[in-house]
Protein backbone atom coordinates (compact mmCIF):
# COMPACT_ATOMS: atom_id res chain seq x y z
CA UNK A 1 0.00 0.00 0.00
CA UNK A 2 1.32 3.22 -0.85
CA UNK A 3 1.37 6.35 1.50
CA UNK A 4 0.78 8.58 -1.44
CA UNK A 5 2.27 12.16 -1.76
CA UNK A 6 4.44 13.94 0.64
CA UNK A 7 3.65 17.02 2.54
CA UNK A 8 5.44 18.82 -0.09
CA UNK A 9 3.51 17.33 -2.75
CA UNK A 10 -0.03 18.15 -1.03
CA UNK A 11 0.97 21.57 -1.38
CA UNK A 12 2.01 21.21 -5.00
CA UNK A 13 -0.80 19.88 -6.02
CA UNK A 14 -3.42 22.55 -4.17
CA UNK A 15 -0.79 25.15 -6.05
CA UNK A 16 -1.46 23.58 -9.14
CA UNK A 17 -5.27 24.39 -8.50
CA UNK A 18 -4.83 28.08 -8.09
CA UNK A 19 -5.54 30.34 -11.07
CA UNK A 20 -2.50 32.73 -12.07
CA UNK A 21 -3.41 36.32 -10.28
CA UNK A 22 -5.12 35.03 -7.62
CA UNK A 23 -5.43 36.90 -4.06
CA UNK A 24 -4.61 33.74 -1.69
CA UNK A 25 -4.92 33.37 2.37
CA UNK A 26 -2.86 30.29 4.01
CA UNK A 27 -3.02 28.99 6.76
CA UNK A 28 -0.99 27.98 9.54
CA UNK A 29 0.67 24.18 8.93
CA UNK A 30 1.10 22.49 5.32
CA UNK A 31 -0.92 25.38 3.79
CA UNK A 32 2.31 27.80 4.40
CA UNK A 33 4.49 25.30 1.89
CA UNK A 34 1.89 26.02 -0.97
CA UNK A 35 3.89 29.26 -1.27
CA UNK A 36 7.10 27.52 -2.04
CA UNK A 37 4.83 25.53 -5.55
CA UNK A 38 3.94 27.84 -7.82
CA UNK A 39 3.66 27.29 -10.94
CA UNK A 40 5.65 28.61 -13.55
CA UNK A 41 4.51 31.78 -15.49
CA UNK A 42 1.57 31.97 -12.70
CA UNK A 43 2.04 34.67 -9.80
CA UNK A 44 -0.01 34.74 -6.82
CA UNK A 45 -0.43 37.65 -4.07
CA UNK A 46 -0.41 36.25 -0.64
CA UNK A 47 -2.90 38.07 2.21
CA UNK A 48 -2.04 38.28 5.91
CA UNK A 49 -5.34 38.69 8.30
CA UNK A 50 -3.44 41.04 10.57
CA UNK A 51 -2.76 43.80 7.56
CA UNK A 52 -0.71 42.91 4.80
CA UNK A 53 -1.38 42.15 0.79
CA UNK A 54 1.86 40.96 -0.71
CA UNK A 55 3.60 39.05 2.11
CA UNK A 56 6.95 37.51 0.88
CA UNK A 57 9.05 34.65 2.50
CA UNK A 58 10.82 34.62 5.61
CA UNK A 59 13.83 37.11 6.41
CA UNK A 60 17.25 35.92 7.57
CA UNK A 61 17.20 36.73 11.20
CA UNK A 62 19.59 39.56 11.20
CA UNK A 63 16.84 41.15 8.87
CA UNK A 64 14.12 40.60 10.53
CA UNK A 65 11.71 43.72 11.07
CA UNK A 66 9.97 43.66 14.79
CA UNK A 67 7.07 45.20 13.11
CA UNK A 68 6.56 42.62 10.41
CA UNK A 69 4.92 39.66 11.20
CA UNK A 70 1.90 37.36 9.94
CA UNK A 71 -0.64 36.07 11.19
CA UNK A 72 0.73 33.40 12.99
CA UNK A 73 3.44 35.90 14.48
CA UNK A 74 6.06 34.60 12.86
CA UNK A 75 8.65 37.26 11.00
CA UNK A 76 8.22 37.53 7.03
CA UNK A 77 8.95 40.01 4.74
CA UNK A 78 6.91 42.24 2.58
CA UNK A 79 7.63 42.27 -1.60
CA UNK A 80 7.52 45.15 -3.99
CA UNK A 81 3.79 46.26 -4.20
CA UNK A 82 3.13 45.01 -0.88
CA UNK A 83 0.60 47.01 0.71
CA UNK A 84 -0.80 47.72 4.51
CA UNK A 85 -3.87 47.98 5.87
CA UNK A 86 -5.95 47.89 9.11
CA UNK A 87 -7.38 44.73 10.75
CA UNK A 88 -11.10 46.24 9.69
CA UNK A 89 -9.82 46.54 5.66
CA UNK A 90 -8.11 43.09 5.93
CA UNK A 91 -11.34 41.28 6.85
CA UNK A 92 -13.34 43.51 4.82
CA UNK A 93 -10.96 41.42 2.15
CA UNK A 94 -11.52 38.34 3.62
CA UNK A 95 -15.34 39.18 4.10
CA UNK A 96 -16.25 40.75 1.37
CA UNK A 97 -15.32 38.32 -1.34
CA UNK A 98 -12.19 39.72 -2.70
CA UNK A 99 -9.49 36.83 -1.34
CA UNK A 100 -10.04 34.36 -4.17
CA UNK A 101 -8.68 31.06 -2.30
CA UNK A 102 -8.21 29.89 1.13
CA UNK A 103 -6.31 27.19 1.85
CA UNK A 104 -6.76 25.69 5.49
CA UNK A 105 -5.18 22.58 7.72
CA UNK A 106 -8.52 20.70 9.54
CA UNK A 107 -9.15 18.20 12.18
CA UNK A 108 -12.23 17.08 10.03
CA UNK A 109 -14.53 17.65 6.77
CA UNK A 110 -17.86 16.34 6.60
CA UNK A 111 -19.41 15.27 3.30
CA UNK A 112 -21.50 19.01 2.91
CA UNK A 113 -18.09 20.68 2.97
CA UNK A 114 -18.80 21.52 6.63
CA UNK A 115 -15.25 21.88 8.52
CA UNK A 116 -13.98 21.65 11.85
CA UNK A 117 -10.68 23.52 12.21
CA UNK A 118 -10.88 25.49 15.53
CA UNK A 119 -11.53 23.31 18.57
CA UNK A 120 -11.48 20.25 19.97
CA UNK A 121 -14.32 20.69 22.25
CA UNK A 122 -12.15 19.40 25.50
CA UNK A 123 -13.50 20.73 28.53
CA UNK A 124 -10.29 21.87 29.43
CA UNK A 125 -9.82 23.51 26.29
CA UNK A 126 -9.18 27.02 25.59
CA UNK A 127 -11.37 28.25 22.83
CA UNK A 128 -9.16 30.32 19.97
CA UNK A 129 -10.93 30.67 16.84
CA UNK A 130 -8.65 33.46 15.31
CA UNK A 131 -10.12 34.43 12.14
CA UNK A 132 -10.73 31.02 10.74
CA UNK A 133 -14.49 31.55 11.10
CA UNK A 134 -14.26 34.71 8.93
CA UNK A 135 -12.47 32.92 6.49
CA UNK A 136 -14.74 29.94 5.55
CA UNK A 137 -17.53 32.29 5.42
CA UNK A 138 -16.04 35.24 3.30
CA UNK A 139 -13.92 33.48 0.49
CA UNK A 140 -15.19 31.49 -2.44
CA UNK A 141 -13.03 28.19 -2.43
CA UNK A 142 -11.90 27.12 0.65
CA UNK A 143 -9.16 24.32 -0.32
CA UNK A 144 -8.28 21.93 2.79
CA UNK A 145 -4.75 20.24 2.87
CA UNK A 146 -4.60 17.19 5.19
CA UNK A 147 -3.40 13.95 6.08
CA UNK A 148 -6.53 11.32 4.91
CA UNK A 149 -6.61 10.26 8.53
CA UNK A 150 -5.14 11.17 11.92
CA UNK A 151 -2.63 9.58 13.49
CA UNK A 152 -4.37 6.88 15.01
CA UNK A 153 -5.84 6.12 11.47
CA UNK A 154 -9.31 7.62 11.93
CA UNK A 155 -11.06 9.40 8.98
CA UNK A 156 -10.71 13.01 8.39
CA UNK A 157 -12.75 13.13 6.06
CA UNK A 158 -16.35 12.25 7.51
CA UNK A 159 -19.99 12.00 7.22
CA UNK A 160 -20.74 14.59 10.05
CA UNK A 161 -17.86 16.22 11.65
CA UNK A 162 -17.95 15.31 15.64
CA UNK A 163 -15.67 18.30 16.66
CA UNK A 164 -17.30 21.93 17.15
CA UNK A 165 -17.75 23.49 13.77
CA UNK A 166 -16.02 26.27 12.24
CA UNK A 167 -18.24 26.90 9.13
CA UNK A 168 -21.00 24.76 7.75
CA UNK A 169 -20.80 23.51 3.75
CA UNK A 170 -17.94 25.89 2.86
CA UNK A 171 -15.33 23.42 1.91
CA UNK A 172 -15.60 23.03 -2.20
CA UNK A 173 -11.76 20.74 -2.73
CA UNK A 174 -9.56 18.63 -0.32
CA UNK A 175 -6.07 17.75 -0.72
CA UNK A 176 -4.64 14.40 1.27
CA UNK A 177 -1.78 12.29 0.77
CA UNK A 178 -3.99 9.96 -0.89
CA UNK A 179 -6.17 12.05 -2.90
CA UNK A 180 -7.64 15.34 -4.16
CA UNK A 181 -11.19 15.17 -3.38
CA UNK A 182 -14.22 17.47 -4.31
CA UNK A 183 -17.17 18.09 -1.86
CA UNK A 184 -20.24 17.74 -4.82
CA UNK A 185 -24.04 17.79 -4.35
CA UNK A 186 -23.83 13.90 -4.20
CA UNK A 187 -20.85 13.78 -1.53
CA UNK A 188 -17.21 13.43 -1.76
CA UNK A 189 -15.99 12.77 -5.09
CA UNK A 190 -12.51 11.71 -6.07
CA UNK A 191 -10.62 13.65 -8.45
CA UNK A 192 -7.32 12.33 -8.95
CA UNK A 193 -5.82 9.48 -7.01
CA UNK A 194 -2.12 10.16 -5.62
CA UNK A 195 0.37 7.55 -7.53
CA UNK A 196 0.15 3.55 -6.20
CA UNK A 197 -2.88 4.55 -4.50
CA UNK A 198 -6.25 3.08 -5.54
CA UNK A 199 -9.88 4.08 -5.23
CA UNK A 200 -10.96 1.50 -2.66
CA UNK A 201 -7.91 1.96 -0.22
CA UNK A 202 -9.31 5.60 -0.16
CA UNK A 203 -13.11 4.54 0.14
CA UNK A 204 -11.69 1.97 2.82
CA UNK A 205 -9.93 5.35 5.01
CA UNK A 206 -12.73 7.72 4.06
CA UNK A 207 -15.48 8.30 6.68
CA UNK A 208 -18.32 8.67 4.27
CA UNK A 209 -19.12 6.91 0.90
CA UNK A 210 -17.24 8.31 -2.15
CA UNK A 211 -18.03 8.87 -5.58
CA UNK A 212 -14.86 7.91 -8.20
CA UNK A 213 -13.29 9.91 -10.85
CA UNK A 214 -15.66 10.58 -13.68
CA UNK B 1 -3.62 75.88 20.21
CA UNK B 2 -4.46 72.56 20.34
CA UNK B 3 -1.69 70.39 21.83
CA UNK B 4 -2.40 66.94 22.78
CA UNK B 5 1.14 66.02 24.27
CA UNK B 6 0.94 64.85 27.96
CA UNK B 7 4.88 64.67 29.66
CA UNK B 8 4.82 60.79 30.66
CA UNK B 9 2.82 57.26 30.87
CA UNK B 10 2.33 57.67 34.25
CA UNK B 11 0.31 61.01 33.32
CA UNK B 12 -1.30 60.19 30.12
CA UNK B 13 -3.03 56.77 31.96
CA UNK B 14 -3.71 58.19 35.23
CA UNK B 15 -7.45 58.83 35.14
CA UNK B 16 -8.44 55.55 34.11
CA UNK B 17 -10.72 53.60 36.97
CA UNK B 18 -11.46 50.15 38.42
CA UNK B 19 -13.51 49.01 36.06
CA UNK B 20 -13.05 50.40 32.94
CA UNK B 21 -13.17 48.80 29.54
CA UNK B 22 -10.02 49.18 27.64
CA UNK B 23 -8.79 48.30 24.25
CA UNK B 24 -5.25 47.80 23.59
CA UNK B 25 -3.65 48.07 20.40
CA UNK B 26 -1.23 45.55 18.91
CA UNK B 27 -1.55 41.92 16.92
CA UNK B 28 0.71 39.37 19.48
CA UNK B 29 3.77 41.73 19.90
CA UNK B 30 3.86 43.88 17.18
CA UNK B 31 2.14 47.00 17.44
CA UNK B 32 1.77 45.98 21.74
CA UNK B 33 2.34 49.73 23.83
CA UNK B 34 4.67 47.98 25.66
CA UNK B 35 5.44 51.45 27.73
CA UNK B 36 1.19 52.55 28.20
CA UNK B 37 0.29 49.08 29.68
CA UNK B 38 3.37 49.32 32.20
CA UNK B 39 1.79 52.60 33.48
CA UNK B 40 -1.37 50.79 33.67
CA UNK B 41 -0.15 48.03 35.77
CA UNK B 42 1.81 50.75 38.04
CA UNK B 43 -1.68 52.23 38.38
CA UNK B 44 -3.31 49.69 39.37
CA UNK B 45 -6.84 49.97 38.16
CA UNK B 46 -8.63 46.62 38.92
CA UNK B 47 -11.58 44.57 37.23
CA UNK B 48 -10.71 46.08 33.63
CA UNK B 49 -12.51 44.51 30.82
CA UNK B 50 -9.65 44.47 27.97
CA UNK B 51 -10.31 43.94 24.12
CA UNK B 52 -7.06 42.83 22.53
CA UNK B 53 -6.51 40.19 19.67
CA UNK B 54 -4.69 37.62 22.19
CA UNK B 55 -3.58 37.72 26.02
CA UNK B 56 -0.25 38.70 25.71
CA UNK B 57 2.68 36.38 26.09
CA UNK B 58 6.01 35.87 28.67
CA UNK B 59 5.04 38.10 32.13
CA UNK B 60 5.52 41.19 30.58
CA UNK B 61 2.92 43.86 28.34
CA UNK B 62 -0.77 42.46 29.07
CA UNK B 63 0.05 39.22 30.25
CA UNK B 64 1.47 40.70 33.11
CA UNK B 65 -1.68 43.22 33.37
CA UNK B 66 -3.67 40.30 33.48
CA UNK B 67 -1.10 38.14 35.79
CA UNK B 68 -1.44 41.30 38.19
CA UNK B 69 -5.25 40.32 38.61
CA UNK B 70 -6.38 43.92 37.32
CA UNK B 71 -8.44 41.93 34.27
CA UNK B 72 -11.83 40.54 35.08
CA UNK B 73 -12.61 39.71 31.11
CA UNK B 74 -10.83 39.28 27.73
CA UNK B 75 -12.82 40.03 24.57
CA UNK B 76 -10.27 38.31 22.17
CA UNK B 77 -10.24 36.46 19.08
CA UNK B 78 -7.26 34.30 20.12
CA UNK B 79 -6.46 33.81 23.77
CA UNK B 80 -3.36 30.90 23.46
CA UNK B 81 -0.03 30.45 22.09
CA UNK B 82 3.31 29.07 22.17
CA UNK B 83 4.29 31.55 25.11
CA UNK B 84 0.93 32.22 26.51
CA UNK B 85 0.95 31.34 30.02
CA UNK B 86 -0.82 34.05 32.24
CA UNK B 87 -4.35 33.81 30.83
CA UNK B 88 -4.59 29.68 30.69
CA UNK B 89 -3.63 29.58 34.05
CA UNK B 90 -6.23 32.16 35.55
CA UNK B 91 -8.60 31.06 32.41
CA UNK B 92 -8.39 27.36 34.06
CA UNK B 93 -8.97 28.17 37.92
CA UNK B 94 -11.94 30.00 36.95
CA UNK B 95 -10.23 33.23 37.75
CA UNK B 96 -11.08 35.49 34.04
CA UNK B 97 -13.70 35.83 31.67
CA UNK B 98 -12.91 35.05 28.24
CA UNK B 99 -15.78 36.23 25.31
CA UNK B 100 -14.46 34.58 22.45
CA UNK B 101 -15.22 36.82 19.12
CA UNK B 102 -13.79 35.97 15.55
CA UNK B 103 -11.18 38.20 14.08
CA UNK B 104 -12.79 39.48 11.95
CA UNK B 105 -15.98 40.18 13.75
CA UNK B 106 -13.91 42.13 16.53
CA UNK B 107 -12.60 44.18 13.79
CA UNK B 108 -15.84 44.95 12.97
CA UNK B 109 -17.52 45.24 16.20
CA UNK B 110 -14.71 47.86 16.85
CA UNK B 111 -14.79 49.81 13.98
CA UNK B 112 -18.61 49.97 13.99
CA UNK B 113 -18.81 51.38 18.16
CA UNK B 114 -16.13 53.97 16.34
CA UNK B 115 -18.71 55.11 13.41
CA UNK B 116 -21.71 55.05 15.32
CA UNK B 117 -23.41 51.46 13.90
CA UNK B 118 -24.77 49.92 16.57
CA UNK B 119 -25.02 46.45 15.08
CA UNK B 120 -24.31 44.17 11.92
CA UNK B 121 -25.03 41.01 10.42
CA UNK B 122 -22.54 38.69 9.46
CA UNK B 123 -22.91 35.28 8.34
CA UNK B 124 -19.19 34.53 10.35
CA UNK B 125 -20.19 31.90 13.37
CA UNK B 126 -23.33 31.03 11.28
CA UNK B 127 -24.22 27.12 12.11
CA UNK B 128 -21.00 26.91 15.23
CA UNK B 129 -21.38 27.35 19.35
CA UNK B 130 -20.38 31.18 18.72
CA UNK B 131 -23.73 31.81 17.57
CA UNK B 132 -25.60 30.20 20.06
CA UNK B 133 -27.68 32.66 21.99
CA UNK B 134 -27.40 35.65 19.16
CA UNK B 135 -30.11 37.05 17.01
CA UNK B 136 -30.38 35.02 13.54
CA UNK B 137 -32.07 36.68 10.37
CA UNK B 138 -32.50 35.02 7.31
CA UNK B 139 -31.65 37.78 4.40
CA UNK B 140 -32.19 36.77 0.51
CA UNK B 141 -31.85 33.02 2.14
CA UNK B 142 -28.89 32.87 3.69
CA UNK B 143 -28.97 33.16 7.52
CA UNK B 144 -26.89 36.08 9.33
CA UNK B 145 -25.69 36.75 13.14
CA UNK B 146 -26.59 40.11 14.71
CA UNK B 147 -23.14 41.55 16.16
CA UNK B 148 -23.27 44.29 18.33
CA UNK B 149 -20.92 47.31 18.18
CA UNK B 150 -17.90 47.24 21.09
CA UNK B 151 -17.22 50.31 22.41
CA UNK B 152 -14.51 51.03 25.14
CA UNK B 153 -13.86 54.27 27.47
CA UNK B 154 -9.86 53.99 27.20
CA UNK B 155 -7.55 52.85 24.00
CA UNK B 156 -3.99 52.43 24.53
CA UNK B 157 -1.96 53.06 21.08
CA UNK B 158 1.43 52.30 19.50
CA UNK B 159 2.35 54.26 16.54
CA UNK B 160 5.22 55.73 14.90
CA UNK B 161 5.15 58.99 13.96
CA UNK B 162 2.39 61.69 15.36
CA UNK B 163 1.85 65.45 15.71
CA UNK B 164 0.31 67.64 18.47
CA UNK B 165 -3.11 67.31 16.66
CA UNK B 166 -2.97 63.31 17.27
CA UNK B 167 -2.77 62.67 13.54
CA UNK B 168 -0.77 59.21 13.06
CA UNK B 169 1.02 56.76 11.24
CA UNK B 170 1.83 53.56 11.87
CA UNK B 171 4.71 51.15 11.32
CA UNK B 172 3.98 47.79 8.31
CA UNK B 173 1.45 45.30 10.76
CA UNK B 174 1.70 47.43 13.80
CA UNK B 175 -1.49 48.84 12.42
CA UNK B 176 -3.74 46.23 13.32
CA UNK B 177 -6.45 46.95 15.08
CA UNK B 178 -5.39 50.42 16.40
CA UNK B 179 -6.84 52.59 13.80
CA UNK B 180 -10.27 51.04 14.59
CA UNK B 181 -9.75 51.07 18.58
CA UNK B 182 -8.86 55.20 18.33
CA UNK B 183 -12.57 55.45 17.07
CA UNK B 184 -14.26 53.43 19.34
CA UNK B 185 -12.81 54.66 22.49
CA UNK B 186 -14.28 57.92 24.56
CA UNK B 187 -10.44 58.61 25.74
CA UNK B 188 -7.34 57.46 23.07
CA UNK B 189 -4.32 57.73 24.41
CA UNK B 190 -0.94 57.28 22.32
CA UNK B 191 2.38 56.17 22.63
CA UNK B 192 4.61 57.42 19.68
CA UNK B 193 8.07 57.10 18.75
CA UNK B 194 8.29 59.98 16.96
CA UNK B 195 6.46 63.17 17.45
CA UNK B 196 6.69 65.86 15.11
CA UNK B 197 5.43 69.45 14.41
CA UNK B 198 1.95 70.43 13.22
CA UNK B 199 2.34 69.86 9.76
CA UNK B 200 4.89 67.72 9.71
CA UNK B 201 3.47 64.79 8.99
CA UNK B 202 1.87 64.78 4.83
CA UNK B 203 -1.82 64.49 5.12
CA UNK B 204 -1.86 62.10 2.52
CA UNK B 205 -0.23 59.75 4.62
CA UNK B 206 -2.45 60.22 8.24
CA UNK B 207 -3.68 56.89 8.65
CA UNK B 208 -5.71 57.70 12.04
CA UNK B 209 -7.00 61.55 11.99
CA UNK B 210 -6.42 63.39 14.86
CA UNK B 211 -10.30 63.89 15.93
CA UNK B 212 -9.82 60.24 17.41
CA UNK B 213 -7.05 60.83 19.78
CA UNK B 214 -6.90 62.41 22.94
CA UNK B 215 -3.52 62.17 24.14
CA UNK B 216 -0.09 61.94 22.44
CA UNK B 217 3.17 60.49 25.00
CA UNK B 218 6.68 60.45 23.16
CA UNK B 219 8.47 57.28 24.06
CA UNK B 220 11.58 56.89 21.76
CA UNK B 221 12.81 53.93 21.90
CA UNK B 222 10.12 51.41 22.58
CA UNK B 223 10.73 48.47 24.16
CA UNK B 224 8.95 45.10 22.07
CA UNK B 225 7.49 42.43 23.59
CA UNK B 226 9.70 39.69 21.66
CA UNK B 227 13.04 41.40 23.11
CA UNK B 228 11.63 41.56 26.84
CA UNK B 229 10.76 37.86 26.85
CA UNK B 230 14.10 36.71 24.78
CA UNK B 231 15.92 38.86 27.76
CA UNK B 232 13.56 36.81 30.05
CA UNK B 233 12.41 40.35 31.70
CA UNK B 234 8.99 40.54 33.90
CA UNK B 235 7.00 43.17 35.21
CA UNK B 236 6.55 45.04 37.67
Amino acid sequence: MSDGWTREQMAARAAQDIPDGSYVNLGIGIPELVAQFVPEGREFIYHTENGMLGMGPPPAAEERDLDLMNAGKKYVTALPGAAYFHHADSFSMIRGGHIDVCVLGTMQVASNGDIANWSTGAPDAIPAVGGAMDLVQGVEHIYVITQHTTKHGDPKLVEECTYPLTGVGVVSRIFTNLAVVDVTPDGYRVVELAPGVTFEEVQEKTGAPILPAD
Amino acid sequence: MINKQVPSVAEAVADIPDGATVMIGGFGASGSPIELIHALIDLGAKDLTVVNNNTGNGEVGLAALIGNGQVAKMICSFPRSSQSKVFPKLYRAGEIELEIVPQGTLAERIRAGGAGILAFYTPTTVGTVLSEGKEQREFNGRPYVMEPWLKADFALIKCEVADPLGNLSYNKTARNFSPLMCMAAKTTIVQTKQLLNRGGLDPECIVTPGIFVNRIVEVPDPVHEDNLIAAGRTYP
